[in-house]
């Protein structure tokens, strides 16, 4: 119990940590993961190679080796000294962004061809059928299947305070370290976790009756 | 007539356009791989020394003691999490209220936390209570792993199989009853292994995710693939620098390989069960969507499959 009280600031931090780390690897994720969609549904072979490439490799590979590649390989491609932040938002992002991905391209195949055919018909051109018929119907289907993979991305984001990021593992990690009880570190943490998984599952459940309409 | 929902089928103009596209897309594509081998080959990283290091036995026989230690960890993590599933989900359907509150705080409280918070702690236990476990040596690292492992992953199978259990047509359950079977009987000889039918590549898809998650013994420094490789790369000083990139280069194409090959197998049994004609819908193969969703998946499928009531309420 003391030890909630005695460290709040420590908790504070590491849930403010996970909090960000999570934030800033999510907007990453969504927007790869939307354009590597594109990519995978688009008529040009070589980046719907690329596509499913990124796909295939990134959903098969352990975090873990991906967030080892973030810290010893990518500082020799591209700039060296990047912090541990954004190079653990690089491996989470680019990881989730693979399921973001496979989600939309699903949640585009759910829209009927019938829908667009019947635009094209009408006369819309590409944008129009996209912005006004195929985006509303995908985007319904995308949400249940988005929220799992933030309140996923949540956990997985425990993995970046392995790698000398500020978060919730990490604080635990250096408590624990300090000679205090286990128990109870776990169970604040847990509460950490789930108040935040809560949050998201809430927030897209919102959503998602919010954009509900009757089919 | 055009195959996508996104694209008409393309006309002599829009051919030509999409040709220019692909070869625009392609040296962007060939562009960014060229760029990173030559800025990786400026660091020597492909240097032929680097990739001499395969050639030694000692290294040889690390990467293949990792292997064999992960393929182990997830051998015994992977039975037990199937045994904890059936039971969790068995636990969750039970007519009693205690029971059932048990398992349901069981499954929320191990799929909310981070599987890797639950090894690290499991781990600091066990080192605390080490002598009176009877355990030592690299033990304390292997049993952390495997128990966690197993809790979080169970708790995942448990939800699959619930979904898988609820799938089955009421009139099964209704006949079992009918010819004096007991609440027992019923659930293990006539809804559990219809379950695990319908639900088998959704299981083998989490099973994906077990292995995968075995990479996680790296952070409580369990002698697994993924740490004899970090090991294996530090360790080692080829020109004045550690191969990280052969190294990690093989050792993915390992992980790879055993995911795929696990994966295979899914898509594999899929295909098989829906040949048969037996009325219950065997759920997508899928892909080993990451950790939670396994649950949202299933009810996704069997939400959407006409002749399978559901009794997921939330």
């Amino acid at each position: 119990m003391n030890v909630l009280l005695d460290h709040l600031p420590q908790f504070r931090e590491g849930f403010l940590g996970t909090l960000s780390i999570t934030a800033a690897s999510a907007a990453l994720a969504l927007v790869l993961g939307i354009v590597i969609a594109g990519f995978r549904v688009s008529p040009i072979p070589p980046l719907r190679a690329f596509g499913t490439a990124w796909v295939t490799l990134l959903r098969n590979t352990p975090l873990t080796l991906l967030f080892l590649i973030a810290f010893f390989v990518i500082p020799q491609i591209f700039f060296p000294g990047t912090s541990p932040f954004v190079l653990a938002m690089g491996a989470l992002g680019c990881y989730t962004s693979s399921f973001v991905c496979e989600a939309v391209r699903s949640g585009i195949n759910t829209v009927p061809l019938g829908q667009a055919e019947a635009a094209r018909s009408l006369g819309m051109t590409f944008f129009q059928t996209l912005r006004l018929i195929v985006f509303p119907q995908a985007t319904r289907s995308v949400i249940p299947p988005m929220s799992s993979i933030f309140i996923a991305l949540t956990k997985n984001s425990a993995i970046a305070g392995a790698f000398s990021n500020t978060e919730l593992f990490n604080v635990s990690k250096l408590l624990s370290d300090k000679g205090f009880a286990i128990g109870w570190i776990f169970l604040w943490i847990a509460l950490c976790y789930l108040v935040i998984t809560f949050a998201i599952s809430g927030l897209f459940r919102l959503l998602e009756s919010r954009l509900e309409v009757a089919r | 007539m055009s195959s996508s929902v996104l694209y008409d089928a393309p006309g002599p103009k829009a051919r030509v356009r999409n040709r220019i596209y692909s070869v625009v897309g392609g040296l962007a594509v060939l562009g960014l791989i060229v760029f990173a081998v030559v800025r990786l080959n400026d660091k020597g990283q492909f240097a032929p020394e680097m990739w001499d290091i395969f050639n030694y036995a000692g290294v040889r026989t690390s990467i293949r003691d990792g292997v064999v230690t992960t393929l182990k960890v997830f051998a015994v993590a992977a039975v037990l999490s199937l045994a904890l599933g059936v039971l969790l989900a068995v636990g969750r359907l039970s007519d009693h209220k205690a029971v059932r509150w048990f398992a349901t705080g069981f499954i929320e409280l191990f799929r909310a936390v981070p599987l890797l918070i639950t090894i690290y702690v499991l781990w600091v236990l066990f080192l605390t209570y080490r002598s009176d476990l009877g355990l030592s040596g690299d033990n304390t690292g292997f049993w952390a792993l495997v128990i966690g492992l197993t809790v979080y992953n169970g708790s995942v199978q448990a939800e699959v199989l619930r979904a898988g259990i609820n799938s089955v047509p009421r009139g099964q359950r209704e006949a079992a009853y009918a010819l004096g079977m007991r609440k027992t009987q019923v659930m293990l000889t006539v809804l559990v292994p219809q379950a695990v039918r319908a639900m088998l590549p959704t299981i083998i898809s989490q099973l994906v995710v077990t292995l995968k998650d075995t990479s996680l013994g790296y952070v409580i420094t369990y002698q697994e693939l993924l740490f004899q490789l970090q090991q294996l790369a530090g360790n080692i000083v080829v020109n004045d620098d550690n191969p990280y990139v052969p190294v990690i280069i093989v050792g993915g194409a390992i992980y790879i390989a055993m995911c795929l090959a696990l994966s295979a197998l899914a898509t594999w049994i899929e295909r098989r069960g829906r040949r048969a004609k037996t009325g219950i819908r065997v759920a997508d193969a899928g892909q080993p969507l990451a950790a939670t969703d396994a649950l949202d998946v299933v009810d996704h499928s069997t939400v959407s499959a006409p002749d399978a009531p559901t009794g997921k309420t939330n």
